[in-house]
Formats: structure tokens, C-alpha cells, sequence
């Protein structure tokens, strides 16, 4: 028997009620309604003031800053309550110096390979992971706590424990040139591993047996079953680790300043963007070409998360 | 350990532990590195407890703070937060030491130690710099003189100045002229240097280099005969700590002392020579046959400074380099380290003092700046200065205080100090250049030194950097 399944269940099932028939008049049906967005704009509202602040706001400050000249403490223009900094308007200057420097590019060469590594060992070591739990083990709680365990710890811990294990001997890896950076992704897929794991679980266990039964019935192997019915089903959870996986990767700073300080002895081994910004700012006032670096890192992270936003924006518009 | 019974529980907690992920998007926040980071960072002064303890206070030393025109007074009042990165060792003696003593004087002033540990001083700084930036400084506060000082803080106006200290005690000159000029700017003072170190020291082993016949080398040509002697019998001739990025730094810049001499090199740490000079391809040129003919040791970039001087240490290199806080670590290990050690200025520097000293101002909007003002008085009396350094193992910045208690290291680098025909800064130790500058400085060095490409390369990279940082 070649049939192959090809599943037909909706991802999710709850949302599947069926819309409500429209018998309300259109006269009544204005006002309450009007009144009811009025309270939900006053709910919204400070929130939305809020975000708009503290979030959109100091983003177009910070971006500001990154067009200016400013180095150095100090020297501020008060205008209303904002204060800018006293510094003369530069254009692009900060970027173009940035992308002409070869501490930059190399520390944007290190994050694509970081973050590739990084997500891939996730993915696939999280797949792995939740279809041997999936296996109706005895102890399963007690294995999925274990591997779920490490996301608990903080990557300064992570890092420190990491760094001590790979300063000597068997694995002198963060020492190593072409190795350091390899040793810090093997830090970040031990810590983050176990959560992709959570996330697949969870899906796992919102697919209805029926669907594995009837794909065992139509004579589908365990292994065609999680090919064709699982995986296939799952792969919405699997954007979604990437989403949020891949966030933390272009942003990772704290397991590196721990683990490596990015390895300025060894060319720059494992130094990232953010290591770069952290010490323009805070080591040599730079605080302009800091400024340029954490826009550029919100570019990059926009480019992943944006289009992920949008899809899932239009899915809810959808349902 | 607990457990997720029911499906929809486990799909919640895997949703909750994504949120927290989620919302620490903008949480960057400077996190701490654990001592041993690779993060480019000072040294920690290797001090160690001096035969002698110098008791705070005591009769004795209050008379002479007395006749110093410094007396008790009950009736000072307030706080006097004292801002530093000293946690541990000498460094952290010398500021116990003297804080007591202040205490001693001023009874009923709350003395706040606030001391941020780690690295040498890169957390600190980035404390610091964000309280000041935030209009919440100290009351005084660790600096580097030289540039770190002028540019970091005078420049940007948030500092006030403390020519009357000087005036009112009448000491102006009893420090270097060179040395104030490192911390005024525009006529006035703006600090009182507590210590001085040596950036430019060769340190030997006796054993090493009398086994081989081989005299410690004033000039760079002495040494690489010594060098290829000891290379002959499997010794490197350098050690260096080439973990710690500034190590490498320091040594060009004692070459480039040498190739440029001081004027020039002032010039090029401030941007007012250029880069592409012959002294800098030519210092270059030295790092390059230094590095190439092997008389460096293998494992240079796993080491840190002291990790370098272990190897002196043990014999199993001739000499190393490094600011005079080897001598400390050298004094920490062995108990005649005065005998089996020597030292000289690093070949062809003799007579030029690479100044690194840590100064203490009066920031602008101080909240005690009596109390700061009280103790600048006792840092810059003599009585201070000896009392700050002994245990930290440096010598004052004051040329004219008694030197009986010193050791033997200590009377030497007092009186080469006071007789030093130029003094230099050191670009890692923000005496030379601004720190914008010495990272790009730093960067640029160690790069050459790990890739031995062309020197004219390297110079002109240096010199865009200097256009771009130094204007």
C-alpha cells in the first residue's frame, strides 16, 4: 500500500467554530459597538503611549545619535524634556567608517556562521530530543525536565561553566582560533536546545492520535509517519523557534563576553557586533558609532522577525 | 522536582518560558566577567603586603600630617564616596590604608568605599561613565591622568579644578612639572596623581643571563646578540603575555620610544605627527624581527603578563617587559626576588620615564566636595603619599617625601622618576592618548604581530584610525 496520508486536520482545532450568522440589525448594532472601541482605545492607550515612548522613541533617539558625531561624556542640548547630544550632524560617516573597519566585518562574518550553526544544532538536536521522548518512555517527565533544565540558567552561568570546560585539556577549544567560536555555539545549542525541545512537545501533543492511527492503518511506517503527518504539522512551531531562536543569536553578547570577551587575542575569533558596541560606548566613548552598530543589529533582527510578524498578522486577520 | 501533568499545563509553560525570552530584547545590560576574562584590561597591581605595615594613624603620623597643615576635625560632617576599581591585593591595602587614615581624621565623615571589581577597571569605567553621563557623580573618583582624565571628563566640563589645592599647600612643586601637565589643561590642575608606575621596564632573571655570558641589554641591537645567544641554548630571550592585548602595545611603545624618541612620540600618541612616519615602520620592523627570529616564547598568546613573568620567574625565560607591577608579582613568589632579579629600562629608554598613574579630582555636582577637597589635601601630602604606597607597591607622584621605607626596586624608579629627562605616557594606561585611540592602537598591533605582514600596511591603518579618532 503506497497511500500516503496527506493530513487534512486543521493545526487548530479550537479556532475552527464556525462565524457567527450576521442577524443584527445594522442601525443597533453601531452604537454599542462604537462604545466598545472607545473602551478598548482607552485600555490600549497607555500601553500604546508607553511603547511608542519608551521603545519607538528612544529607537529614533538612538538612531539619531548614530547620524551625529558624538564621542565623549557630557555636552548635551536640552530640547523640551529630550536631551540630544551636543554634536554635530555626520551623515552616514559613523556607518561607512564601521563597514571599512575589520573588526566589524569580521564580527558580522561571526554572527552569520553563529547564528546558522546555532539554529541549526537547535532545531535538529531539538528534534531529535522530542520525537525519543515521544517514544512513550518510562520517566519521560523526568527526561524532559533534565533537558529543559539548562534554559533556567543565565548564559553568564552558562558561559562560565562553558569557559572552565573548554580552557583545558581534552578540548582546549576556547583558546583556539578556529575553534573558540565553535565552542561557543556547542555553550548556546546546550542551553537552548532543551527549549526547542519544549516548544516541539507541546506541538507534538496537540497533534489528535486519530491522525498516527489512521496513518498507521493506511500502513505508514513510524518513520513515514513522522515525515508525512508530524513534521508537516509541527512546522508553524518550527518558524516559531527559529523566530525566537534567532533573535537571541544576532543579539548574543553576555555568553561571548563571558565565555571569550571575543577573543581579542586570537584575531577576533568570537567577537560579535554587540561585544563591538559595548566597548565603543562604555571603553571609548564612542558613543555615535555604538549608536550606528545597535541600529544595524535592529536592521538584521527586523529582517527576521518583520516578515514572521506580518504572516502571522495576516493569519489571525484570517481566522 | 516537579512535574507538568496535563497537556495544556505543558503547552502554557512552554509558551511562559518563551515570553521572558522575548521581552529581554532590550535588557542589555553589562554583565560581569569573571577575573580571568580576555577582555582587554589592565593589570591588576600584584602587590603584596611590604615587610612593614604602616599602622593608620598612630601619633606619630598625625604629628606629621600636622605639621603638613592637616589637623583632625570632629566636625566635618556628610558622606565622601570614594570611587575606585581597587578590590584585591596591594592596590586594595594602599586604599584601605589611606581611606582609615582619613577616617582617623575625620571621624564623623560616613566614608562609602565604592569599589567595582573586575578586570582593570572595565566595569568600573563603564559605572562611572554612566553616572557621570547621568549627572551623579562620585565624590572623587580613580582616573588615569594623561588624556583619560583631559579628554574623558575636563574636556566635556565635568570636572572642577583643584589649582587651590596645590596653591594652599604650596606644592606645585613638588611634583614633576611633566607630570601636572598630564593632568591640567588650560592653566588649571584638575587632579592630585596618588602613585606612580613604570610602563618601561625589562626585568631578568641573574641566573638566566649569567649562565650565558649574557649582559642585561641597554640598546635593541645588545639585544639580539643576547637573544641569539640564548636562542642557541633553546631560551627565548622575551616573555611576553600576549593574552593580555596591551602587552604587546606597551612593548611596541617602548620601541617606538627608541625609533621616534619622546617628542615624536608624543606627537604621533596625539595625532599631531603622522602615522606613516619611518620611526613607526621602523619600530614595526623591530616587533617583526623580534616576533620572526624566535626569541619570543611559543605560547605568547595563551599567556597573560604575570603568566609571562612566571617564566622569568622559573628560568625558563631570560627577560620580559611590562609596567612595574611585575615587580610585585616577582616579590609575590619569591622572598629574594631583590637578588635574583634585576632590572633596567627597557633597552635604549634610559632616561625616559612611561608614566601610568591613577589621579583623583573633584567632579563637577560632587554632593560633598568639602569632603572631597579633605581628603585631595591628605592624598597630596607627603604623609599621604607614602602612606597610599607602600602597600600598593608603586611610589608617590611627590619627588620630595621620605624615601627610608621604600625597598630596593622602589629608591630606584623614585630617583630615576625624579631625574627622568622626558616623561611619556602609555596609550593602554590612558597616559597617552585617548582610549578610542589606544583600543584602535592595540587592535592594529596585535594583528600585525600575529600576521608579520607588511609594516607599511600596518602604519597606514594606524594612521586612518588616528584621522578618524584623534581630531
Amino acid at each position: 500500500m503506497s497511500n500516503v496520508v496527506t493530513p487534512q486536520a486543521p493545526t487548530r482545532p479550537s479556532t475552527k467554530t464556525e462565524p457567527a450568522p450576521m442577524v443584527v440589525p445594522a442601525r443597533s448594532r453601531r452604537k454599542p459597538a462604537s462604545r466598545d472601541r472607545l473602551v478598548a482605545i482607552l485600555m490600549v492607550l497607555p500601553s500604546f503611549v508607553a511603547i511608542a515612548l519608551f521603545v519607538y522613541g528612544f529607537i529614533a533617539w538612538n538612531g539619531w545619535a548614530s547620524l551625529t558625531d558624538w564621542r565623549g561624556l557630557g555636552k548635551m542640548n536640552q530640547v523640551g524634556p529630550v536631551r540630544f547630544p551636543a554634536a554635530p550632524f555626520a551623515g552616514l560617516y559613523n556607518y561607512d567608517r564601521l563597514f571599512q573597519d575589520d573588526r566589524f566585518l569580521i564580527d558580522l562574518r561571526n554572527n552569520a556562521i553563529f547564528t546558522a550553526a546555532f539554529l541549526i544544532a537547535c532545531i535538529v538536536l531539538g528534534l531529535a530530543l522530542t520525537i525519543l521522548l515521544d517514544q512513550k518512555i518510562k520517566g519521560e517527565s523526568f527526561f524532559r525536565n533534565v533537558y529543559l533544565f539548562p534554559m533556567a540558567l543565565s548564559f553568564v552561568v552558562t558561559g562560565t561553566i562553558w569557559r572552565w570546560l573548554f580552557l583545558d585539556k581534552p578540548f582546549p577549544w576556547v583558546t583556539n582560533k578556529n575553534l573558540a567560536l565553535a565552542a561557543v555555539t556547542v555553550a548556546a545549542v546546550w542551553q537552548m536546545s532543551g527549549f526547542t525541545m519544549a516548544m516541539f512537545l507541546a506541538a507534538l501533543r496537540g497533534i489528535p492520535d486519530e491522525l498516527r492511527e489512521a496513518a498507521r492503518v493506511d500502513g505508514a511506517t513510524e518513520f513515514g509517519v513522522y515525515r508525512h503527518v508530524v513534521l508537516p504539522l509541527i512546522n508553524p512551531i518550527i518558524l516559531s523557534a527559529l523566530i525566537i531562536l534567532g533573535h537571541i543569536s544576532l543579539k548574543i553578547f553576555d555568553l561571548i563576553y563571558v565565555m571569550t570577551g571575543g577573543s581579542q587575542t586570537l584575531g577576533f575569533a568570537t567577537d560579535v557586533p554587540s561585544i563591538y558596541m559595548f566597548q565603543l560606548a562604555f571603553r571609548d566613548d564612542l558613543f555615535a558609532r555604538s549608536s550606528a552598530i545597535s541600529m544595524i543589529m535592529l536592521v538584521f533582527v527586523a529582517v527576521v522577525i518583520v516578515p514572521y510578524l506580518i504572516t502571522n498578522l495576516r493569519s489571525e486577520a484570517q481566522t | 522536582m516537579f512535574t507538568i501533568k496535563s497537556r495544556a499545563a505543558w503547552v502554557a509553560a512552554a509558551a511562559m518560558a518563551a515570553m521572558p525570552l522575548l521581552s529581554a530584547c532590550g535588557a542589555a545590560t553589562p554583565v560581569p566577567s569573571p577575573t580571568n576574562t580576555t577582555v582587554m584590561t589592565e593589570p591588576p597591581t600584584a602587590g603584596t603586603t611590604m615587610g612593614e605595615t604602616p599602622a593608620a594613624g598612630g601619633s606619630a603620623m598625625m604629628d606629621a600630617l600636622a605639621a603638613e597643615g592637616i589637623k583632625p576635625d570632629p566636625s566635618a560632617k556628610g558622606k565622601f564616596e570614594f570611587f575606585s576599581w581597587w578590590t584585591a591585593g596591594g592596590e586594595a591595602e594602599g586604599k584601605n590604608d589611606i581611606l582609615n587614615l582619613y577616617k582617623e581624621l575625620y571621624p564623623n565623615v560616613e566614608v562609602i568605599d565604592a569599589a567595582v571589581a573586575g578586570g582593570g577597571g572595565d566595569k568600573a569605567k563603564a559605572v562611572l561613565k554612566t553616572r557621570m553621563q547621568g549627572n551623579d557623580p562620585p565624590d572623587t573618583f580613580q582616573v588615569h591622568g594623561g588624556p583619560e582624565l583631559i579628554d574623558g571628563y575636563v574636556k566635556p566640563g565635568l570636572m572642577d579644578p583643584v589649582t587651590g589645592i596645590y596653591k594652599d599647600m604650596n606644592i606645585m612643586s613638588a611634583f614633576p612639572k611633566q607630570l601636572l601637565d598630564k593632568v591640567s589643561y588650560q592653566g588649571e590642575v584638575y587632579s592630585v596623581p596618588a602613585n606612580i608606575h613604570r610602563g618601561n621596564v625589562l626585568f631578568y632573571n641573574k641566573k638566566v643571563l649569567a649562565d650565558n655570558g649574557v649582559q642585561p641589554p641597554t640598546n635593541w641591537d645588545e639585544f639580539y646578540k643576547a637573544a641569539d645567544t640564548l636562542k642557541a641554548k633553546g631560551i627565548p630571550a622575551l616573555a611576553v603575555g600576549g593574552k593580555d592585548t596591551w602587552a604587546v602595545t606597551m612593548l611596541f611603545e617602548d620601541i617606538l620610544l627608541t625609533t621616534a624618541g619622546p617628542d615624536k612620540y608624543n606627537d604621533l600618541m596625539s595625532g599631531k605627527a603622522d602615522w606613516t612616519d619611518k620611526s613607526v615602520t621602523d619600530a614595526l620592523d623591530h616587533l617583526k624581527k623580534i616576533w620572526s627570529s624566535g626569541y619570543v616564547n611559543k605560547d605568547f598568546s595563551a599567556l597573560t603578563w604575570d603568566e609571562a613573568a612566571g617564566q622569568v620567574l622559573k628560568g625558563q625565560a631570560a627577560m620580559t617587559v611590562m609596567g612595574d607591577w611585575a615587580k610585585g608579582y616577582f616579590q609575590a613568589n619569591d622572598t629574594n626576588w631583590a637578588e635574583n632579579f634585576g632590572w633596567e629600562p627597557t633597552p635604549g629608554t634610559a632616561g625616559i620615564f612611561k608614566v601610568i598613574t591613577d589621579s583623583f579630582g573633584l567632579p563637577k555636582g560632587a554632593k560633598n566636595p568639602d569632603n572631597t577637597k579633605r581628603f585631595l589635601d591628605l592624598l597630596a601630602s607627603k604623609t599621604g603619599q607614602v602612606t597610599f604606597n607602600l602597600r600598593k607597591g608603586s611610589i608617590p607622584a611627590r619627588t620630595d617625601v621620605d624615601t627610608s621605607k621604600f625597598d630596593v626596586y622602589m629608591k630606584d624608579a623614585n630617583k630615576d622618576f625624579a631625574s627622568a629627562t622626558a616623561l611619556v605616557g602609555s596609550a593602554p594606561h590612558g597616559s597617552a592618548t585617548i582610549e578610542a585611540f589606544s583600543s584602535a592602537l592595540t587592535t592594529a598591533i596585535n594583528t600585525y604581530v600575529a600576521n608579520l605582514g607588511d609594516p607599511a600596511d600596518t602604519a597606514k591603518e594606524i594612521q586612518s584610525k588616528a584621522t578618524d579618532l584623534l581630531k
